[in-house]
């Protein structure tokens, strides 16, 4: 069954463009039922995953030798974060994308992106994974530039050429491990590695690796390209690339190579640490300035996924489960914020904040919502940030790693202080003279907002069993380690 | 080992090409050009002096042949480099007819 996760958005993408030739609605119609589908079938994964490792092989050639596509627990968590936020970014597309022409090609690259993302993450080559990440990026560079005004071309300009400097350190990367051990499949190179003499190529590839990945994770050195990047886009692909693609492109494919195939030790486990620490503190110190709400919710991108590097960098059980829960909730929220953002440019035409103003009565439900992402993403108690990032400074004490826990409490505290800015700005104040006959967002991007913030308000008052049946066997892949070769070639 | 070096050489060249120069189609025939050492590199793993081409028959047993995996690899990698060079080319298109310029000090709208 693992192949439907590629098939099913590839197959949508391909007749989407034809569909449309004969009724543009169509276009619509089966991006949504295959972003549903996906989601139906993501969610039936966690029932698979109960009888264990799940491989397919690719053309019936086992391991070494053929392609394989693998879901563990690991791949489970990610592929519900993919589905999730992207069949809820198309709902909200149905009425959003109305603003711009040619649709059906929103939907298709929509469609591209999803199938990238899947196959990256279901893949168990490394090659192959490889390819879809490519995939992902192609499709990502071009929704960027969708709007094709000014800014948005720029900014995907500078994206595409840092992406693509990312690509080809990760292909060079991938190319000396190849040259160290002559194969790809990644528990084949594992296991060739652990027997292997250590050398001077692998500690080169593993370098090329964190820089790759680094840059598509917009860790801070490499930011430059994040804040530009992601309010360029329309709204609902926002969301995708805040929510989702900085986490599997980058987050996902680099604890999946650095844990499970090359192998995690200290010297990782610091540079992680460290620049965990430095993406959460640079990153929201310039969020706090920002007048641009697209803008100030990308650099918190930075801050937020600061905090995950950092937590899966502390190497240790309630660490890496801690980080993942993180990974987790941010996409919910910092999805919903931009679902928030895109609601409010929709209505109000514009996204600064010192021109908005006394949405709560013109708006309710988007500053409904937008009230539970805030208050989520700043770590108020009973949503869903607060118990994650409660578990990361409780895993950074246990690590002995007191600075590291006092940046996360004063990472948090200023984040409050920025989304109390958000509200205050946008919502609470008086409005303006220019802001008189302001309509509510309408229905599907209220459905997909709500959504966001029931399931926000739901992590966080069932957060222990959510752990246990979603994070706990994720958590369990990375700690495993390199043994995760020995699952999948059955030696 | 002195092509392997050669080939970093190649590389270094496009990476200074692609930060350095202004130009931004002279960013994309940078780009381009570490892409093909990448390539190259590809294919020096796989290369060995007198290979032959890999395909197995009964009678003449092939003792030194080239090995075929990276090639197979470099294929893909040419293909999906050539779809991001057109997607690069056409956005600098359309930044052409906004900016009227390829100076990337003139295109400066965004605060990075």
């Amino acid at each position: 069954m693992l192949p439907v996760f590629v098939i099913i958005p590839l197959g949508a993408a391909f007749l989407i463009p034809i569909l449309a030739k004969f009724r543009q609605g169509l276009a619509a119609f089966v991006a949504n039922l295959a972003a549903g589908l996906l989601l139906f079938f993501s969610i039936c994964s966690i029932y698979w995953l109960k009888g264990g490792l799940k491989i397919y092989y690719v053309g019936g050639w086992p391991p070494p030798f053929g392609i394989c596509m693998v879901l563990d627990g690991l791949t489970v968590l990610v592929l519900l974060v993919i589905n999730l936020i992207g069949f809820l970014a198309l709902v909200y597309s149905l009425d959003y994308i109305k603003r711009y022409s040619s649709a059906y090609l929103y939907y298709t690259l929509f469609c591209l992106l999803l199938a990238g993302l899947n196959g990256l993450v279901i893949s168990g080559d490394l090659f192959n994974l490889f390819v879809f990440l490519e995939i992902t990026s192609i499709a990502c560079y071009s929704l960027i530039a969708f709007g094709t005004e000014a800014e948005e071309l720029e900014a995907a300009f500078k994206y595409l050429v840092l992406g693509s400097v990312a690509d080809i350190l990760i292909l060079l990367a991938i190319g000396m491990l190849l040259g160290c051990v002559s194969t790809l499949n990644m528990a084949d190179i594992s296991r060739s590695l652990n027997t292997a003499v250590s050398s001077n190529l692998i500690l080169y590839s593993t370098a090329l690796f964190i820089t790759g990945f680094g840059l598509k994770t917009a860790l801070v050195p490499l930011h430059a390209w994040l804040p530009d990047a992601h309010p360029a886009a329309p709204a609902p692909m926002s969301a995708m690339l805040s929510g989702v693609v900085i986490k599997i492109a980058g987050v996902y494919a680099l604890i999946r190579v650095i844990f499970n195939i090359i192998g995690f030790n200290l010297v990782i486990s610091q540079i992680f640490i460290w620049l965990g620490i430095l993406s959460m503190g640079v990153g929201v110190l310039l969020a706090i300035g920002q007048w641009d709400f697209k803008r100030l919710l990308a650099y918190h991108s930075i801050s937020q996924i600061g905090y995950v590097v950092f937590a899966i960098g502390l190497g240790t059980p309630l660490g890496i489960t801690a980080g993942l829960f993180h990974l987790f909730n941010h996409s919910l929220f910092k999805s919903l914020l931009f679902l928030n953002s895109g609601a409010v440019e929709y209505s109000t035409g514009t996204r600064r904040l010192e021109k908005l103003g006394g949405l709560y009565q013109s708006m309710p439900t988007t500053s409904a919502t937008s009230l539970v992402a805030s208050l989520s993403i700043a770590g108020i108690p009973p949503f869903c940030g607060f118990w994650s990032k409660l578990l990361i400074i409780i895993a950074s004490f246990q690590a002995n790693n007191i600075v590291g826990a006092i940046v996360c409490i004063l990472v948090a505290m200023v984040t409050l202080a920025s989304f109390l800015k958000v509200q205050k700005y946008a919502f609470m104040r008086k409005a303006g003279q220019a802001l008189t006959n302001i309509k509510e967002a309408p229905g599907f991007m209220k459905f997909s907002m709500l959504a966001l913030a029931m399931l926000c308000i739901l992590v966080g008052i069932f957060f222990v069993p959510f752990v246990d049946t979603i994070i706990k066997p994720a958590a369990a892949v990375l700690l495993e380690g390199t043994g995760y070769a020995r699952r999948i070639l059955g030696v | 080992m002195s092509l392997y070096i050669l080939c970093l050489i190649l590389f270094a060249i496009g990476l200074y090409c692609l930060i350095v120069k202004k130009n931004l189609i002279k960013k994309i025939v940078g780009l381009g050009i570490a892409e093909y050492a990448v390539n190259l590199f590809f294919i020096l793993l796989g290369y060995t002096k007198g290979g032959e081409a890999p395909i197995l028959s009964k009678d003449t047993p092939i003792t030194n042949f080239v090995d075929p995996l990276p090639q197979a690899l470099i294929l893909t990698s040419i293909v999906i480099g050539l779809g991001v060079t057109a997607l690069m080319v056409a956005i600098t298109v359309r930044i052409y007819e906004k900016y009227r310029t390829f100076d990337i000090n003139e295109i400066r709208r965004l605060k990075g």
